[in-house]
C-alpha cells in the first residue's frame, strides 16, 4: 500500500520541475513543455485525492484539465508561431519590446 | 509490496523524464522526456485504478498534445538554444524559492502522512460511471469546454494562418 | 402707535441703483445711466424730505424693525433702523449734498472711461451710508461703516490703471482697517458686557451707570476703542495719513466721501455713543486732545500745500479735528452743526476746486493758476463764499458753527479754546492763500492751447483728470454749477440755523438736537474745573444764561472773528500785494519750512515704523518661508518623492518574460509557505 502522501510528493516533484523549467529556460517551446509537466504534476495529486476519498469527481477534473490544457497548447503554440514569423526568434528574452 | 515497487520504479522513470527536459538543451529532447513522463504517469494513474483518466492521458496528452509540439518544433526549425544569461531575477529567487517551497511540502506532507494508504485499483473505475457522470452533473462542464476547443481552434487557425501577402504596387515616383 | 415709514427703502434705493449701473450699466449709454443714478439717488433725497415732514409728529426715537438678523443665545441683533434727530440731520445732509455732487458729477464725469462705474460706485457708497446712518445697532451700523470704507477704496482707486491711485485706494483702506479693528473690540466689549449692540438697549443699561472717573473702567476702554474707530476713519491723528493720499480719485469722490460725508461717520458715530463717552470723561478728554492736536497739526501742514487739493484735505482734517474737539468737550450739537456746515462749504470747495481744474485743463497746482476770477465768474463767487464759510467770517455758515465749538471748548479748558483759535487764523490765511493764488494776480501756467500736451507737473494731477485740450479756459457746464450755486447759497444761510443767544438768536438747531444729547445725560455737578468734563448743552445754557455770559460769549466771538480776518490780511500780505515774501521766509525758516512743506514726514515715518518691516516681514516669514518652503515645498516633494520611489519600482517592468515568471514562481512560493506554516501551527 502506497501512502497518500508519496503520490503527493511525486506530484510536487513533478510540479518543481515544471516550475524550474519555466524558469531557467530560454526557448519558448521549451518553457510551454515545463507548463505541461506542472499540469501534470497537478494531474496526479487530483487522482491520487480522488483515488483516497473515493470520490469519482477528480478523475472528472483532470479530465477537464486536459481538455484544457489541450486547448492551451494550441493556442499558445499557434502564438508562437505568429511571433517567430515577426520576430524570427524563439528565444524569450528577445521579445522585450514592453521594456521600458 | 508490488504496488510499492511499482510505483517506485514508474516515478522513478517519471522524475528522470522531467530532470531529462529540464537539462535538455534542444527542445526535440525535452519533447520526447516530457513523452515518457507521461506514459509513466499513465502507469500511476493505472496503479491508482483510474483506468479512463489513463487512457485519456496517453490518447490525449501523450498522443496528441505532444505531438503537436513535436509538430511545432519542427516547423519552426528550433535548435539548441544558446546559452545567454537571462533575467537574474528567475534564477536568483525564482529556483529557489520553488525549491524551497516543494521541500517543505514534501516534509510536511512524509512527516504528517501517517497511515493512509491508497489501495491498488481504488477507484471505482469504469468508464460508464464516468460517462454517467460527464452527462448528468458535469453536463454544463463538458459543453462549455467542448465550446473552449472549438474556440481555441478558431483561434489557433487565425493565429497560425499565414498574413495575406500583399504584392507592392509599382508606384509611379 | 408708531407710523411705519418704511425706512428701509432709503437705503435700498441707492442700492438698487448701484446694482442697476453695475450689473447691466456697460451696456447703457450715458443718458441712461446717468437717469438711473440720479433717480435713485433723488428718490431717496426726496424719501428722507418725507420722512422730515413726518417727523414732527413721530415718537422720537422711531424704530423701526425689519426683520431679524442674529439670535445668538440672549445676544440678539436685527436689521433694524433708528430715526431721531440726529440721524435726520445726518440723513438731510447725506441725501442733499450727495444728490446734488451726483448731479455735479454728470458734468465733470462726462468725458472719462468707466463711466457707468462711477456712478455705480456713488450710488452703492450712498446705500452704505444711509445703511451706517440709519442703524438702530453697531452692528448694522458697522456694516455700513465697512461699506464707506469699501466704497471709498474703490472710488478712490478709480483709475485704477494709474499707480499712484491704486496705492491709493489701498492706504485708505488698510489705514480705516486699523480703526475698524479698535472698533470691532469695542463691540465685543460692549457685547460681553451688556449683552446687545442695540442703541436703545444699551442707552437704557448704561444710563444708570456712574460716569467712570478712576483709569480704565469699561466703559473709558470701550469708549478709546470706539475712538480708535473714529480716527481711522474721520483721519485723525494718528490715522490721518490716508486722506491726503486719497486725492488721487476724482474730484467729486473728494468732495462726497472725503469732505462731506464719509470723513464724518466717525463725529456721528462718537456722538451716537455719547451715552459711553458722557461716563467716561477720561476718554472724552482724550477725544478732544486728539481733536485739538489734529486741527493745529493739519493746518499747519495745509499753510505749505501746493496742489489745490491737498490744501483742501489737510483743511478737512483740520476742521474734522473741531468737530472732535466738540464732541470731546460733551458740546455733541455743536459738533454736528459744525458737521453740517462743513458738508456745505467745503463740499463747495472741492467742487469748486474741481471746477478750477476743469478750467486750466488739469493742473493742479496753484503756483501755476492765477487770475482766474475773470475767466471763471461763477466758480470764483461760488468758492469765495465758501472761503469765507470756512474762514468763519460772519455771517456765513462756519462762523456760527466754529464759534459755537471755541465757546464751550472754552468753557471746558482755555487751552482749547487758545489753540482752536490759533488754528482758526491759520485756516483762514490757508484758506485764502488759496483764494488769492488762484484767482487773483497774473495767469502764471502755461498757455492752454497746448494742454493736450501739458506733462503732469506735479505728482498729484492725474493725467486723466480733464487734461483735454479744448483751447482756452473756459466756464465748467451748468450742470456743474448749478450745484455749486446751491451750496453757496447753504453755506451762506446754512449757519443761521444756529445763531446763539449771545447774538440774538434762538439756537435753534442746538434746541433740535437737544433732546436726543440730555435725555441720557449723567447726573454730575457742573463743575468745568475738569477738562472735558462737562455737562450737556441745555443743562448749561439753561443753568447759565445771565448777561455776564453773553458777554463774554460775545468778546470771545469777537476775539475768532480778529482771527479769521488776521489770516485773511496776512495772506492778502503775502501773497497779493508782496509775493516774493512768502520765499523769503520759507528761506528763514529753513529746515523747519522743509519739514512742514514736506507734512512732517509722517508718511516716511509710518513707512520705516509699520509698513516696511511688515512688507519684509510678510516677504521673508510668510511668502519665502510658509508659501514657498512649506506649502509648494510639500507639494513639490512628494510628486518628487513619488517619482523617485516610481522609479525603483519601475525596474520591475523589465519586459522581460523570465523576470516576471520568476516573481511570480517567488510570490507563489512564498505564499504556500505561509499557508503551509499556518496550517502547521
Amino acid at each position: 500500500m502506497v501512502p497518500l502522501s508519496y503520490y503527493l510528493v511525486l506530484s510536487g516533484i513533478l510540479f518543481a520541475c515544471g516550475v524550474t523549467g519555466f524558469l531557467i529556460k530560454r526557448n519558448i517551446i521549451s518553457i510551454f513543455m515545463s507548463i505541461e509537466l506542472m499540469l501534470n504534476g497537478v494531474n496526479l495529486s487530483f487522482v491520487a485525492f480522488a483515488a483516497h476519498w473515493h470520490a469519482l469527481s477528480g478523475q472528472i477534473f483532470v479530465f477537464f484539465v486536459m481538455v484544457v490544457a489541450a486547448a492551451e497548447a494550441t493556442v499558445g503554440l499557434a502564438i508562437i508561431i505568429a511571433v517567430y514569423r515577426t520576430r524570427e526568434t524563439l528565444n524569450v528574452d528577445q521579445v522585450n519590446l514592453l521594456k521600458l | 509490496m508490488l504496488h510499492l515497487i511499482l510505483f517506485l520504479v514508474f516515478g522513478a522513470i517519471c522524475v528522470a523524464g522531467a530532470v531529462n527536459l529540464l537539462v535538455q538543451r534542444h527542445p526535440i529532447n525535452g519533447a520526447l522526456s516530457l513523452v515518457v513522463v507521461m506514459g509513466s504517469l499513465a502507469a500511476e494513474y493505472l496503479l491508482l485504478g483510474a483506468e479512463f483518466v489513463a487512457a485519456v492521458q496517453v490518447i490525449v496528452y501523450a498522443g496528441a498534445i505532444m505531438v503537436l509540439f513535436v509538430f511545432v518544433i519542427m516547423l519552426l526549425n528550433a535548435g539548441v538554444e544558446e546559452r545567454t544569461t537571462g533575467s537574474r531575477v528567475a534564477l536568483l529567487f525564482g529556483v529557489p524559492g520553488m525549491l524551497i517551497g516543494s521541500l517543505l511540502i514534501a516534509w510536511v506532507l512524509i512527516s504528517r502522512s501517517g497511515t493512509e494508504a491508497v489501495a491498488v485499483g481504488a477507484l471505482p473505475g469504469p468508464p460508464r460511471i464516468m460517462g454517467w457522470l460527464l452527462f448528468h452533473e458535469f453536463l454544463l462542464p463538458f459543453e462549455v469546454t467542448s465550446i473552449l476547443v472549438l474556440i481555441a481552434i478558431m483561434g489557433a487557425v487565425v493565429l497560425a494562418a499565414k498574413p495575406p501577402s500583399t504584392a507592392p504596387t509599382p508606384r509611379e515616383d | 402707535m408708531t407710523a411705519n415709514l418704511h425706512l428701509w427703502l432709503i437705503p435700498l434705493l441707492p442700492l438698487t441703483g448701484a446694482a442697476i449701473n453695475g450689473l447691466l450699466g456697460k451696456k447703457f449709454s450715458r443718458p441712461v445711466v446717468v437717469a438711473i443714478a440720479l433717480f435713485f439717488c433723488g428718490a431717496a433725497f426726496a424719501d428722507v424730505l418725507w420722512v422730515a415732514a413726518q417727523f414732527a409728529a413721530l415718537a422720537k426715537p422711531h424704530i423701526e424693525v425689519v426683520a431679524p438678523w442674529i439670535r445668538a443665545g440672549s445676544f440678539q441683533a436685527d436689521f433694524g433702523f433708528y430715526l431721531d434727530q440726529l440721524s435726520l440731520v445726518m440723513l438731510l445732509v447725506v441725501t442733499g449734498v450727495g444728490f446734488l455732487i451726483h448731479i455735479y458729477s454728470v458734468g465733470y464725469m462726462w468725458e472719462e472711461g468707466g463711466f457707468y462705474r462711477f456712478f455705480a460706485y456713488l450710488n452703492l457708497f450712498m446705500f452704505f451710508m444711509l445703511t451706517l446712518v440709519l442703524a438702530s445697532n453697531y452692528l448694522l451700523m458697522f456694516v455700513g461703516w465697512e461699506g464707506v470704507g469699501l466704497a471709498s477704496y474703490l472710488l478712490i482707486g478709480f483709475w485704477f490703471t494709474k499707480d499712484s491711485a491704486a496705492a491709493a485706494g489701498k492706504k485708505a483702506f488698510i489705514v480705516n482697517r486699523v480703526g475698524d479693528f479698535g472698533f470691532l473690540i469695542a463691540l465685543f466689549l460692549l457685547i460681553k458686557h451688556f449683552d446687545s449692540l442695540n442703541f436703545q438697549t444699551l442707552a437704557q443699561s448704561i444710563a444708570p451707570l456712574a460716569p467712570e472717573t478712576a483709569g480704565a473702567g469699561l466703559l473709558t476702554s470701550a469708549a478709546l476703542l470706539l475712538l480708535v474707530g473714529a480716527c481711522g476713519k474721520s483721519a485723525q491723528i494718528p490715522l490721518y495719513v490716508w486722506l491726503p493720499d486719497a486725492m488721487e480719485g476724482p474730484t467729486p469722490v473728494s468732495a462726497l466721501i472725503h469732505a462731506a460725508t464719509m470723513v464724518t461717520a466717525g463725529v456721528y458715530m462718537v456722538a451716537r455713543s455719547h451715552v459711553i463717552f458722557e461716563r467716561a470723561p477720561a476718554a472724552l478728554t482724550v477725544v478732544a486732545i486728539i481733536g485739538t492736536l489734529t486741527a493745529i497739526f493739519a493746518a499747519t501742514i495745509g499753510i505749505c500745500q501746493t496742489d489745490i487739493k491737498k490744501v483742501l484735505a489737510y483743511s478737512t482734517i483740520s476742521q474734522l479735528g473741531y468737530m472732535f474737539l466738540a464732541c470731546g468737550v460733551a458740546a455733541f450739537s455743536a459738533g454736528i452743526f459744525h458737521l453740517m456746515t462743513h458738508a456745505f462749504f467745503k463740499g463747495l470747495l472741492f467742487l469748486a476746486a474741481g471746477s478750477v481744474i476743469h478750467a486750466v485743463g488739469g493742473e493742479q497746482d496753484m503756483r501755476k493758476m492765477g487770475g482766474l476770477r475773470t475767466k471763471i465768474p461763477w466758480t470764483f463767487w461760488t468758492m469765495t463764499a465758501a472761503t469765507f464759510a470756512i474762514a468763519g467770517i460772519p455771517p456765513f455758515a462756519g462762523f456760527f458753527s466754529k464759534d459755537e465749538i471755541l465757546w464751550r471748548a472754552y468753557q471746558a479748558s482755555w487751552a482749547y479754546w487758545l489753540i482752536g483759535v490759533f488754528t482758526a487764523f491759520l485756516t483762514s490765511f490757508y484758506m485764502f492763500r488759496l483764494w488769492f493764488l488762484t484767482f487773483f494776480g497774473e495767469y502764471r501756467g502755461e498757455q492752454t492751447g497746448d494742454a493736450q500736451e501739458e506733462p503732469a507737473q506735479t505728482g498729484m494731477s492725474a493725467p486723466h483728470d480733464h487734461a483735454h485740450g479744448h483751447g482756452g479756459i473756459h466756464e465748467s457746464p451748468k450742470v456743474m454749477l448749478v450745484p455749486l450755486v446751491i451750496l453757496a447759497v447753504l453755506s451762506i444761510i446754512g449757519g443761521w440755523l444756529g445763531v446763539p443767544g449771545s447774538l440774538g438768536g434762538k439756537n435753534r438747531f442746538d434746541q433740535f438736537l437737544g433732546p436726543v444729547f440730555r435725555s441720557s445725560a449723567p447726573a454730575i455737578n457742573n463743575s468745568h474745573a475738569n477738562a472735558g468734563e462737562t455737562a450737556p448743552p441745555e443743562q448749561q445754557t439753561e443753568g447759565r444764561e445771565p448777561e455776564t455770559g453773553h458777554s463774554t460769549e460775545l468778546i470771545f466771538t469777537g476775539i475768532s472773528v480778529t482771527a479769521a480776518l488776521l489770516g485773511l490780511y496776512l495772506a492778502w500780505l503775502l501773497y497779493q500785494s508782496r509775493p516774493q515774501l512768502p520765499q523769503q521766509i520759507a528761506h528763514v525758516l529753513g529746515g523747519f519750512y522743509n519739514a512742514v512743506a514736506n507734512k512732517y514726514y509722517v508718511d516716511e515715518l509710518y513707512s520705516v515704523l509699520f509698513v516696511k518691516p511688515l512688507v519684509d516681514g510678510s516677504a521673508r516669514l510668510l511668502w519665502h518661508g510658509v508659501d514657498q518652503n512649506v506649502i509648494d515645498a510639500a507639494l513639490n516633494d512628494s510628486a518628487d518623492g513619488a517619482r523617485e520611489v516610481s522609479d525603483v519600482v519601475r525596474q520591475m517592468q523589465s519586459g522581460n518574460l523570465r523576470s516576471y515568471a520568476g516573481w511570480i514562481a517567488a510570490g507563489a512560493a512564498a505564499v504556500i509557505t505561509y499557508m503551509i506554516w499556518m496550517g502547521v501551527k
